[in-house]
């Protein structure tokens, strides 16, 4: 492990008081510097015009085809691509780090739109299990129903579902926002540990369980409650911050957020206190 | 991992045996170690259909050895022999394989579990399928090789059911594979995907009440638990709702009987299901892509929640 030491030596970052320390002997740190931006070059990025526009069909192409067909158009400058056919493919859509309006006109299998940052993406059709796991950040919209494990893992952008979802949506979620118009499966939010859920219609059992944080809200009926998921008072805040989201996500725009359910976590699950096992169990 | 098929047709015939193949064809990336087809053909509904075997196709980890063409024969004459004592009269007879074998039998009596029982005491003999519409085809490697191996593709009928294999809890062999025949029970067939936990202490109690296994795999215990349940009396939704809290693990599967298909997932929706529903089709798969092969225009799917049970009538 790196020596921690104070020094007398400040970067631009120290000196705007963002960090005190200084880790010394071998380490991976580094900081970033804004007179020194322009040089960064961040892998699989290119500069595209969202004017230029094409069509491409998968019809007959594997993901890994249709997935280089399109890191290759984006290399040639297209900002905006319209996948045709995508007859529910796997892992199509997947790794672009990229600005990009990625269109599909269709369904998409497992694991579609996985590991992005950055993209704006509208699925026309369904998706499968996982859709955008992983997200960093961007807008996925997908007009029809969405399978398991909706938005698993994100860390941000955000994630909407104009139909209904299947079970564990947002589990491991680290931030950013999913929303759902419809109904939502078994162990939505199973261990998010941040970032929001918006769910405008029921929600099925073990809502929340074990989450660390974050909040999920529910615009319907809730199956039960999950371990350490917690009702929560719906603040003018939360309800100002509702109506903006659905708003901008063209979804429920005239929904009645006042009448909606905030879930937090209890987080009488968490290991950051003194309690024996023995007292942890009675917590629960 | 294991993927599974059905489709119904409502008010029609169509080309099932294809149909299906195409659907399991498009999963077998889930598993092609064994294919097994659940056919439900248009017949005159007069003679029963016996699918049986007399032997085995062996594949890696299974329990049985491969034998020699003449045992086979020697086992099928004893079947000829005991049907003629049961009182069924064999009216055609094909053997599409030397340990695969399809009889149309004339055979009036309803109760089936003496004879079933009767026939299967021959070593090395098991009863597929029997019903008077239900024809169950499983052997080893993809949808397309087991189809083509069968004649599968020409087969006309309302609804079916399928799974492509890969093998977790068992060996690569026919015994093991899906569908499972819902024995005693004429044209009631299972296939399942996920694993099942209390196998044995289920296994245990349903033996005790006289009914039998053919295999070690945990799937049979899905098309033995409902078989049971309506001995006692269930239908065929009442059984399948009982099962979400009497089996334990994670489980999606798929019956059928003569003139219905349902469909059950378990309480934690671990295993995944598509499912497309019109007035005329209900097509579902574990996958979209097993679907998109008999409906490839755009369509509106949806995944069934958790502990949701549905049933459907031709």
């Amino acid at each position: 492990m790196a020596n921690i030491k104070n020094v007398t030596k400040k970067t631009k970052a120290q000196a705007m008081g963002m960090h005190t320390e200084v880790l010394t002997g071998r380490t991976q740190q580094k900081f970033f510097n804004p007179d020194e931006a322009e040089n960064f070059y961040y892998f699989g990025t290119y500069d595209v015009d969202f004017n230029k526009r094409t069509n491409l069909d998968v019809i007959d192409m594997t993901a890994a085809e249709a997935n280089k067909e399109i890191d290759n158009l984006m290399s040639q400058g297209y900002g905006t691509i319209v996948i045709k056919n995508p007859q529910g493919k796997h892992s199509i859509g997947v790794g672009i780090l990229n600005k990009l309006n990625l269109i599909f006109e269709g369904s998409l299998g497992y694991f579609g739109i996985g590991s992005c940052d950055g993209p704006t993406v509208r699925i026309n059709g369904r998706v499968g299990w996982s859709c955008a796991e992983n997200l960093m950040a961007g807008k996925v919209v997908i007009e029809k129903n969405a399978g398991s494990c909706f938005g698993a893992a994100i860390r941000g952008g955000d994630l909407i579902c104009k139909g209904s979802v299947g079970a564990r949506t947002g589990i491991d979620m680290k931030g950013g926002t999913i929303i759902i118009g419809g109904d939502a499966g078994a162990f939505t939010g199973f261990m998010m540990q941040r970032g929001r859920i918006i769910i405008l219609g029921d929600v099925g059992i073990n809502l929340g369980d074990s989450m660390y944080d974050g909040t999920i809200f529910v615009g319907g009926e809730i199956g039960s409650y999950g371990s350490d998921a917690v009702d929560a008072e719906l603040t003018k805040s939360d309800q100002d911050w509702l109506k903006r989201k659905l708003k901008v996500a063209e979804i429920g725009e005239n929904f009645n957020v006042s009448k909606m359910k905030k879930i937090v976590a209890g987080k009488k699950l968490w290991n950051y206190d003194n309690l024996e096992p023995t007292e942890k169990k009675g917590a629960i | 991992m294991c993927g599974i098929a059905g489709l119904i047709h409502r008010g029609k015939s169509s080309n099932v045996g294809s149909e299906l193949q195409g659907m399991l064809q498009a999963l077998k990336h889930r598993g092609e170690d064994s294919t097994g087809y659940a056919l439900y053909g248009d017949t005159d509904g007069k003679n029963f259909i016996m699918r049986f075997k007399v032997g085995e196709n062996v594949g890696e980890g299974s329990t049985s050895v491969s034998e020699d063409v003449s045992v086979y024969d020697e086992r099928k004459k004893i079947v000829d022999q005991t049907l003629s004592e049961l009182g069924a009269k064999i009216v055609k007879e094909e053997r599409t394989l030397p340990y695969s074998l399809r009889y149309e039998l004339a055979y009036d009596k309803k109760d089936l579990l003496e004879f079933s029982q009767r026939i299967e005491n021959i070593p090395g003999v098991e009863i597929l399928s029997m019903g008077k519409s239900l024809e169950v085809i499983k052997d080893l490697g993809n949808a397309k090789a087991v189809c083509d191996r069968y004649s599968l593709d020409k087969l006309v009928g309302t609804h079916a059911i399928g799974h492509a294999r890969m093998a977790t809890e068992s060996g690569v062999d026919i015994k093991s594979a899906h569908p499972f025949w819902g024995y005693p029970f004429s044209d009631v067939s299972v296939v399942h995907n996920g694993q099942l936990t209390n196998y044995w202490n289920n296994r245990r109690a349903l033996e005790n009440k006289g009914m039998r296994f053919m295999s070690e795999c945990d799937s049979e215990l899905i098309a033995v638990y409902i078989a049971q349940k309506m001995r006692e009396g269930a239908s065929l939704e009442e059984g399948m709702k009982d099962s979400l809290t009497g089996l334990d693990g994670v489980f999606t599967y798929f019956v059928a009987t003569k003139d219905s298909l349902g469909m059950a997932k378990d309480t934690m929706a671990a295993k995944p299901l598509v499912l497309y529903e019109s007035d005329d089709l209900v097509a579902m798969g574990s996958e979209e892509i097993a679907i998109r092969s008999v409906l490839p225009q755009e369509i509106d799917t949806y995944d069934p929640f958790d502990g949701e049970v549905k049933v459907w009538q031709i």
